[in-house]
């Protein structure tokens, strides 16, 4: 049975998973053929219900514009989630998302897209005074939770999700990946535990240009959803990823924290460690808890997040989930298992395991590689 | 000394000026075009130091004050010497409600009127006397829950002192004085009326005459009449309130 | 009116002495502060009208030679007419007056924390070992901002640019809740202050002013400022950590205190400035707050009197309307609010308050979290829950419901002998706890009943850190207000959405 949207809405949607990703610092694009390859050795991590990528740098011709990727499950909401486009943005290109029939994917939505950017007349305007960042952001929410078959998602520029129900490699077919280009990939293979699969809740998840693929279960998912909640967010998909993709955009976009410690949030050190630094730096810590104790992922997490300045992998403050990292000239990789490194980059520079909670940081162009995890494999 | 344009000034900034200057040894504090700002001399320590205000001052000045002196050359709001615990307030006008509240040591010294619940649960203890004079009168729930330290009431004006009902219920401790005797069991039944003495006047003589000083009055025109003294009936106006389960 | 002596109402409970094993050690005169025991040239004499079954003589009886029991002289079993209700009926006919008892109400209301089950990992997220991995507890409370405010230093690293307002440190999320010097003893205060020095948490003085063997303990001690201002002056609110206001407790809200002369001795007399022998009265209201600005007003004079470096708390009791009243406080400038539940208090109230007003602590406290994250002012202020808290599944449950940390009181009594007799009033406590009385005072040792303290709450951080583990969570904050880890069972929809919980099964 298709399904976009998650029917079991009133339970929290948990997988386990498996994820990898590919980043070139200067931009060199490949097609996706490598990072299929890559998340297709995790193969068992997942259970063949969602399956997903992301991809940066693969809509050149329209990099000012807002990307929508829309699923439908019926053309009615296709009409009625159009009307609302309309009236609020201008339509620079739309057309259905180019997708190639496999023998393993039966059922799928209707999946379009659309390049857009808000009017500066549209009606909100009479109401308050949105960025056009916050504008797509509320539009994001507004389909997703008020239009009955009807799901965005992608909302980024010059990057997008491309993901579905099966496994990673069979979705990278249908959506022929070895076509699409770009200078950054992150991929997910899913093992939902309490919900059968569903399209919107394959990873990644995305919100503007932020994309998310994660492994494990947040055990403070509780209280890091009624957190966001009290800025406003609005958590429908009940999905740790969704959680993890609204933190970052509360620390990152909002509230203007450098990305090292946004990412220090959600894994903290322990006020053991924190006890030990000198002055300024313990202070800093230690207000960080202060301030974000309840955005504190705790439990185990591997994520891989994307961004349009780079990538960031990590995983959590006692390391209850695996992450490998290599580098390779100008490219890193990262995974679940190295294995899925080296099956794409056989003698990588260096492989090294980040410590828990450590973030490796990756940035385009004149920033490098500043991975601040121990190099292990030195 | 200094002098501080507090115009349009916050509270916040003006009393750190007031507590930095103190830091530093400055004894006298002059506050021009005071308006509305709350908490002058809250919490602030130093017998020596003395703070002139000239203008309206807000609620709470004087609270949990040790030992300055304010004097206040207008009428003052609400809330004088809350809780304060040493040092004196001057107020060379009318005063707010709730005057002296919980206070525990100090003077409070007000030339004309005082409003609503002066003096509730005011306290004392050995030399910690608190000491509340008013040239004026007084509005109703006077003195409630007395529990010790002086007040005396004036009726300078020789109008009636009390401006309403309700007077020192609850009162089991200190004493009130007045210039003028009333038939103080219409108003409180908790308190006995008595004739002040030579010791009381003894005592009280002192203190009226820094009064006089504080207002450039003869004291003779505060003193020339005899005075009356109020006290509780009982230390315990409340024992037989409850029965044990 | 002629006084009658004559009272209906016979002894509660008997003190009965099996002759063949006392050895006439005098011992149970000695220790009841009641004057049950006398002796009577060959044997121990009880006098059952003055027991009121405090546990102290047979504790000490060296023989196991007395039993207290109920007093099978029944009253007709009535279900409408209940003892309790007949009883008070003939005490107030017979002395006209409010009855009044200690340690919160009898009654047998719903206890909500007893209908909320805890969450377990199993598989799909791991159960931390607490034994072996960090397992944090520390707490702070205080005022946060939204947001964190940085920049960069010279060396491009990241600094704070406002400095964080003050927080007081807890190493574990419990603190000891307000019981003044005068509703206690010196010695039962100096007990939770060793305790609190040595966990690393806070004591309140409550409003009976800190006496001086106490001020040692300032980095352990929350002041409390309440509407009789007793003790209350500059170097008060600065000799403690925070400063609390008290607007009301969990045992009788809206009322005002009253400690009976009876226990206003030299001491007292001295830290609360009063007479000796008279009534400690606390009005009602806070005389100088009738309205909310006045709270804010007062608040604010309490900062500006300690340089805005301590918090300032306000204690509530749990009323009816309690999630708009906390917002307002919280929007008056408190850093801290204390919500206390209407099982609470260990003061003496009047039982028709303490019985009947107020709501309970884990409904008051699920509306007041979810009030401030709907208004997006949450990290405004830390929220403690008490009233009754009676075991560290209780804790553990009111910081899911989104509590910071929860104040005992209670329970800290109990530890140092109380047997919830309720007679806290009189003055008499065997113990030594809520008494003036020297005699009996002297023999609660505050190091012994410290280091009990200390154990309790030691035992008590050790089972959350054992929740925590099987939660799957290393540090307190991922349990605060992480409702999604309770379920209800029992309870009713309505019951329910108060709570915040699904129940079981959902």
């Amino acid at each position: 049975m298709l399904s976009i949207k998650n029917k079991f809405s009133a339970e929290r949607d948990i997988s386990g998973c498996g994820l990898c990703g590919i980043i070139n610092a200067k931009k060199i694009k490949t097609n996706g053929r490598d990072i299929k390859k890559s998340i297709s050795v995790e193969h068992d991590r997942g259970n063949g219900l969602g399956g997903g990528f992301a991809v940066y740098g693969n809509y050149p011709d329209y990099a000012e514009l807002y990307a929508f990727h829309i699923m439908y499950d019926n053309l009615s909401a296709k009409a009625d989630v159009e009307d609302y486009i309309r009236n609020n943005f201008i339509i620079e290109k739309e057309e259905p998302i180019p997708t190639f029939r496999t023998s393993k994917i039966y059922d799928h939505p209707y999946l379009h897209r659309y390049f857009i950017k808000p009017k500066s007349d549209r009606p909100d305007k009479l109401f308050h005074e949105l960025g056009d960042d916050d504008f797509v952001v509320n539009s994001v929410m507004l389909i997703n939770q008020n239009y009955d078959g009807a799901y965005v998602f992608s909302s980024g520029k010059n990057m997008g999700a491309f993901k579905g129900v099966g496994y990673p490699e069979d979705i990278a077919d249908f959506y022929k990946l070895e076509e699409i280009e770009g200078y950054m990939w992150t991929a997910h293979n899913r093992f939902p535990t309490n919900t059968p699969g569903w399209w919107g809740g394959a990873h990644p998840f995305t919100l503007l240009d932020w994309s998310i693929v994660h492994n494990g279960e947040i055990s403070s998912y509780g209280i890091n959803k009624r957190y966001l909640e009290m800025y406003k967010y609005n958590l429908a998909l009940k999905t740790d990823t969704e959680v993890i993709t609204y933190i970052l955009d509360l620390l990152i976009r909002k509230h203007k924290l450098p990305v090292s410690l946004a990412l220090t949030v959600l894994a903290s050190p322990f006020y053991q460690k924190i006890d030990k630094m000198d002055g300024e730096k313990r202070e800093l810590f230690t207000a960080l808890r202060q301030i974000y104790g309840s955005a504190l992922l705790n439990g185990p997490f591997a994520i891989v997040f994307g961004h349009s300045n780079g990538m960031v992998a990590m995983n959590d403050r006692i390391k209850l989930r695996p992450l490998v990292a290599a580098a390779m000239g100008d490219f890193t990789y990262v995974a679940s298992e190295e294995a899925a490194i080296r099956a794409v980059c056989p003698s990588p520079d260096i492989v090294w395991s980040p410590k828990a909670g450590e973030p490796v940081i990756v940035e385009f162009e004149e920033k490098n590689i500043h991975q601040k995890g121990g190099l292990l494999g030195l | 000394m200094i002098t501080i344009d507090a115009a349009g000034m916050h509270y916040k900034e003006l009393n750190r000026l007031i507590r930095e200057g103190i830091g530093k040894g400055i004894k006298k504090f002059f506050l021009e075009n005071i308006n509305g700002q709350y908490y002058i001399g809250d919490g602030i320590k130093g017998d020596d130091v003395v703070i002139n205000i000239n203008g309206t001052p807000g609620n709470d000045i004087g609270a949990f004050m040790d030992g300055p002196t304010l004097i206040v050359n207008n009428n003052a709001q609400d809330n004088i010497g809350n809780t304060m615990n040493a040092g004196k307030i001057i107020i060379k006008g009318d005063a707010g409600d709730v005057v002296g509240y919980g206070m525990r040591g100090g003077r409070i010294y007000i030339l004309g009127n005082a409003g609503y619940r002066v003096g509730i649960h005011m306290k004392g203890y050995n030399e910690q006397l608190p000491i509340i004079i008013i040239g004026g009168k007084v509005g109703s729930f006077f003195a409630e829950y007395m529990a010790g330290g002086i007040i005396v009431l004036l009726g300078l004006d020789d109008s009636d002192e009390f401006d309403g009902d309700y007077f020192a219920s609850g009162m089991h401790g200190g004493t009130i004085y007045l210039r003028k005797k009333i038939d103080f069991s219409k108003y409180s039944k908790d308190v006995e009326l008595y004739e002040a003495d030579e010791n009381d006047m003894n005592f009280l003589k002192k203190y009226l005459i820094e009064y006089a000083d504080s207002f450039n009055i003869p004291s003779e025109e505060i003193s020339g009449k005899p005075f009356y003294k109020i006290m509780p009936s009982s230390a315990r106006p409340y024992a037989h309130l409850y029965t044990s389960a | 009116m002629t006084k009658s002596s004559f009272s209906n109402i016979q002894s509660e409970y008997l003190a009965l002495i099996d002759h063949n094993k006392c050895v006439r050690c005098k011992r149970c005169i000695q220790n009841c502060g009641w004057g049950t025991y006398s002796f009577g040239g060959d044997k121990i004499l009880a006098d059952h009208s003055k027991c009121v079954a405090c546990g102290r003589c047979y504790t000490y009886c060296p023989e196991g030679a007395i039993s207290i029991v109920k007093n099978p002289t029944v009253l007709r079993e009535n279900a409408n007419w209940k003892e309790g209700l007949i009883k008070n009926i003939w005490r107030q006919s017979e002395t006209g007056g409010i009855v009044i008892s200690g340690m919160g109400t009898t009654f047998k209301y719903k206890k909500y924390f007893d209908h909320i089950l805890l969450d377990a990992c199993q598989v799909t997220n791991p159960s931390i070992d607490p034994l072996r991995e960090p397992m944090e507890l520390r707490t702070y409370l205080g005022k946060k901002p939204s947001r964190l405010d940085v920049g960069l230093d010279e060396n491009g690293e990241s600094v704070l640019k406002s400095k964080m307002p003050p927080q007081i440190e807890l190493q574990t999320p419990f603190i000891f809740g307000a019981m003044s010097y005068g509703s206690i003893s010196l010695n039962a205060q100096k007990a939770m202050a060793l305790a609190a020095r040595a966990l690393g948490i806070v004591m309140n003085t409550g409003e009976g002013g800190l006496h001086d063997d106490l001020v040692p303990f300032g980095k352990n001690i929350i002041v409390q400022v309440a509407s009789g201002r007793f003790g209350v002056h500059r170097d008060y609110l600065n000799s403690g950590v925070a400063v609390e206001i008290k607007i009301g407790q969990g045992a009788k809200p809206g009322i005002g205190g009253h400690l009976p002369g009876e226990k206003i001795g030299a001491d007292i007399s001295r830290t609360r400035m009063i007479p000796v022998g008279t009534d400690a009265i606390s009005p009602a209201p806070h005389h100088d707050i009738y309205s909310i600005e006045d709270l804010r007003q007062l608040i604010y004079a309490v900062k500006e009197a300690t340089d805005y470096e301590k918090p300032v708390s306000v204690k509530v009791a749990a009323v009816h309307n309690i999630a708009a009243i906390v917002s307002g406080i919280v929007r008056a400038g408190a850093d801290i609010v204390y919500i206390d539940g209407y099982t609470g208090g260990t003061g003496a109230a009047p039982n028709i308050i303490k019985d009947h007003v107020g709501i309970p602590i884990e409904l008051a406290l699920a509306q007041v979290d979810e009030r401030l994250r709907d208004e997006g002012i949450r990290n405004e202020a830390s929220i403690i829950a008490a009233g009754s808290i009676r075991s560290s599944a209780d804790a553990v449950k009111a910081i899911a419901l989104g509590a910071d940390a929860v104040a005992i009181g209670t329970a800290a009594l109990v530890v140092m002998g109380c047997h919830v007799c309720g007679k806290c009033n009189t003055g008499n406590c065997s113990w030594g706890i809520t008494t003036q009385r020297p005699e009996l005072v002297r023999r609660l040792d505050p190091e012994v009943y410290g280091e009990r303290l200390y154990n309790l709450i030691s035992a008590w951080s050790h089972e959350i850190q054992e929740v925590l583990g099987a939660m799957g969570v290393n540090s307190i904050e991922s349990l605060r207000g992480s409702r999604e880890r309770l379920r209800g069972v029992e309870l009713t929809d309505a019951e329910l959405k108060a709570l915040g919980i699904k129940h079981a099964g959902l």
